[in-house]
């Protein structure tokens, strides 16, 4: 009988301590991900007109769609664990399949996007060159790229259209309008934009390919029986790193594509 | 020939040490790795210092002499202070002062050690690829532009981030859940108590130079133009991600540094710690007032007066659990009886430079006296006293103090107090020297310099070689001890933790039974017993 009780100690110890090891690494991923909304918060409280500029390049349908698709998946994740704490298996592996399944039309969407991007040349620091585009708009032109200039309307627009020029050694990389003089002035050093979106979905794509292994090796251990209700701990780590990456999406999404 | 099984004798072949699970062994992997890039270090040093002993260029050209100081920096910092102290020492004692049988995550902690080979690796391949010339903080735009390996030496810090990382949750969650019933957080020796600062410093702090590093790498290799300022970037940007992990990581450096200060005071005076608590809370307070001074690196970067100002005000701040630190070692030795054993001798040398390098950071803290100090060899004094001073020569005490735990085996003592003596001379001949230059004016990082400021390169460099000396002293009798040593008895130094209730070396599972309820720092009944050339608990005998 001591060693049952023994045997139990040690498997609470073992669920307690990797569960308190992976929310520490979740504090380390946010951490991460902080050094960039750091860069983000600095970029855009120095340069508000280069972020209401491009901001508009984005396919808010296709964020909002990829949006409600990672909300899903960590609805089927947080179901998965449940069914797992119930040893549904049957029910644990269609889930976890489904949340794979949301991850990889995520990536196919957000792939859609840089593809968009890279054929008007709307990308980071050194690669900003962006397509010209005649002033009635050429056959093959997307929609994104014809979106109104930021209203002149005072009581629509608080930010200054045009804010002082950034500081440092940047050479005068602006372009003229691509509408011709009557459009919007085109801000300096768009490309930090392009910078800042690349390198904070890049990272969080990466993490969401991490997640989607992740998940797929829970799902061959699940098609294993290798989880039961009282030792389901991996589901439920794996399901707090996929919330993770959902969160930090839905924080993504609004300081993207949503700017006015 | 003892026949008790040890975590040395439990298994053998070169795969029971690879594969191995046991964090004792994964300790000694880190020692032996971690004494590999100080021997490297070390040699970059030397080669720094030879180089210096004239005014022009006798040994090297200003772009090897660049690549030199570099490769010294990061291999110093990265490689050997970081990992130092926790990997090596923290490994092997964590798990034996809380009674346990291991760290709470075996498998991730191997992992640690695998990371920190793969990313010393990069940080080789660097240097075969022709080295870097940045200086160990990669500062941007030059390192953008500069057509040296950046890339590869900040991928291997990269990677060592990651081990540190893991490093830092192992004992977090360790500490947390591992710890027997009986032994609350202040029944804890103080060592763990400055592993676990540090470890919270390495979780949080860690990812940010993660972050840092992976846009510098895509700043090179892409593009990106977030740090460059030719693209719009920021490079000021970059100095502040930077220093967010690396003042923090200074204290990565010297917490666990003071927590072997913390076990050698008392030990060798004989007598219970004075003011527990304080000690543990100062380890705590460091590591929260860390997180807010980083900008005191950039005083002359262009940041604004108001910063200046908060961040000069708040590294001052630090020197108060500091001091409490300190002042509660010195009250620990009042009154106790003081034996000068080698790894005392480290301790008090510890309490002499960290006095020196604490003060002179003052100096620095201070905004009008660090204009006119800094970028000066003043400022390499003061962070050698505080990292080499302070770090190093507590590491070292510690390595004597436990080496007989760790191995079984006394070294000789009298070759120990004589390398601890030419340590502290030739210390202090190097790098007080470079205090004189450095408020004379002398700048750091340059290969040549006017002739006025030569006799202080020249003492320097020739405290440098007797350094060197006394760290070939000191291999040579650790490496003799480990095959002609004296036996080591359970407790030489008549320690009170709960490691020298062990065999020495302990066993693999480290506790034959598990350890009842005891008192740290509790030296009632502790009496030397000539018989077996070490200490015995009588009290406990009694009981």
């Amino acid at each position: 009988m001591a060693v049952t009780e023994a045997e139990v100690r040690e498997r609470r110890e073992g669920y307690e301590s990797s569960r308190l090891g992976m929310w520490i690494f979740l504090a380390t991923e946010i951490l991460l991900f902080g050094g960039l909304f750091c860069a983000y918060a600095v970029y855009r409280s120095n340069h508000p007109e280069i972020f209401v500029y491009a901001h508009r390049f984005l396919s808010k349908t296709l964020g909002g769609i990829n949006t409600i698709v990672l909300i899903c998946s960590s609805f089927t994740m947080a179901w998965a664990v449940r069914a797992a704490q119930l040893g549904e298996r049957r029910r644990l592996v269609a889930l976890l399949a489904i949340t794979i399944f949301c991850g990889l039309c995520f990536l196919g969407i957000k792939g859609i996007e840089y593809q968009q991007k890279w054929r008007h040349g709307l990308l980071w620091g050194e690669r900003y060159h962006p397509v010209e585009h005649e002033k009635n708009g050429a056959a093959g032109t997307p929609a994104a790229i014809q979106m109104p200039p930021v209203s002149s309307d005072p009581n629509r627009s608080f930010l200054p259209l045009a804010a002082e020029g950034p500081r440092g050694l940047a050479p005068e990389s602006s372009k003229p309008a691509p509408g011709g003089a009557d459009a919007e002035p085109v801000p300096k050093n768009v490309q930090t934009f392009f910078g800042i979106y690349f390198a904070m979905t890049g990272l969080h794509a990466v993490h969401v390919i991490a997640g989607m292994i992740l998940i797929g090796v829970m799902l061959v251990r699940a098609i294993r029986r290798e989880f039961s209700p009282t030792d389901f701990t991996p589901v439920d780590n794996v399901g707090l790193y996929w919330h993770l990456v959902d969160v930090i999406w839905i924080y993504l999404f609004p300081f993207l594509y949503l700017i006015r | 020939m003892s026949t008790a099984e040890n975590y040395l004798t439990h298994s053998s072949g070169i795969r029971s040490w690879l594969l191995t699970r046991d964090h004792k062994r994964i300790g000694i992997l880190y020692l032996i790795s971690i004494m590999s890039s100080f021997f490297l270090g070390g040699i970059s040093a030397l080669l720094i210092r030879t180089e210096l002993l004239t005014p022009n260029h006798a040994l090297m050209s200003p772009e090897a002499y660049n690549k030199m100081f570099t490769l010294h920096g990061a291999v110093m910092i990265f490689l050997f202070v970081i990992p130092g102290v926790p990997a090596t020492l923290g490994n092997f004692f964590l798990p034996i002062m809380l009674g346990a049988k291991d760290v709470a995550f075996p498998r991730l902690n191997l992992a640690s050690w695998y990371l920190y080979v793969f990313g010393a690796l990069f940080a080789l391949a660097s240097i075969v690829m022709g080295g870097v010339d940045t200086g160990w903080t990669f500062y941007t735009p030059y390192s953008v532009i500069t057509n040296t390996s950046v890339v590869a030496l900040t991928a291997g810090a990269f990677i060592l981030g990651f081990s540190s990382i893991l490093t830092g949750i192992n004992f977090v969650v360790t500490i947390h859940k591992l710890r027997p019933d009986w032994m609350t957080w202040f029944k804890m020796p103080l060592f763990l108590w400055s592993l676990y600062a540090t470890a919270i410093i390495q979780i949080l702090a860690t990812p940010v130079l993660g972050i840092t590093l992976l846009l510098l790498i895509l700043e090179r290799t892409l593009g990106i133009g977030i740090f460059n300022p030719a693209l719009g970037g920021d490079p000021v940007l970059y100095q502040h991600f930077f220093w967010f992990y690396s003042h923090p990581a200074v204290y990565i450096m010297i917490l666990p540094a003071m927590g072997i200060m913390s076990e050698l005071v008392s030990t060798f005076s004989h007598r219970t710690i004075f003011g527990y608590r304080f000690i543990a809370y100062s380890s705590i307070a460091i590591a929260v007032i860390s997180f807010l001074v980083w900008g005191h690196h950039m005083f002359v970067s262009g940041q604004s007066n108001l910063a200046d100002l908060i961040f000069s005000f708040l590294t001052f701040l630090v020197a108060i659990p500091s001091g409490i630190k300190v002042f509660n070692w010195l009250a620990t030795m009042y009154k106790g009886s003081i034996t000068l054993e080698a790894p005392m001798l480290y301790a008090l040398s510890f309490l002499f430079l960290f006095g020196i390098g604490g003060l002179t950071g003052l100096f620095l803290g201070a905004l009008s006296t660090d204009v006119h100090l800094h970028d000066t060899y003043f400022v390499v004094a003061h962070f050698h006293y505080v990292m080499f001073g302070g770090t190093v020569i507590a590491f070292l005490g510690g390595l004597h103090y436990w080496w007989p735990k760790m191995f079984g085996r006394m070294y000789s003592e009298k070759w120990a107090r004589i390398a601890a003596v030419v340590i502290f001379i030739g210390f202090n001949l190097t790098f007080f020297a470079q205090f004189i230059m450095g408020s004379k004016g002398m700048p750091r990082r340059y290969a040549s310099y006017p002739a006025r400021f030569q006799p202080y390169h020249d003492v320097s460099t020739i405290g440098s070689y007797v350094l060197s000396i006394g760290f070939v002293i000191m291999a040579v009798y650790l490496i003799h001890s480990l095959f002609r040593g004296r036996r080591a008895p359970a407790n030489p130094w008549g320690g009170t933790t709960l490691e020298w209730k062990c065999g020495s070396p302990p066993p693999h599972d480290n506790f034959a039974e598990t350890p009842g309820p005891c008192e740290p720092y509790d030296f009632r009944g502790i009496v030397y017993d000539p018989a077996i050339g070490g200490y015995v608990d009588t009290a406990r005998a009694r009981s």
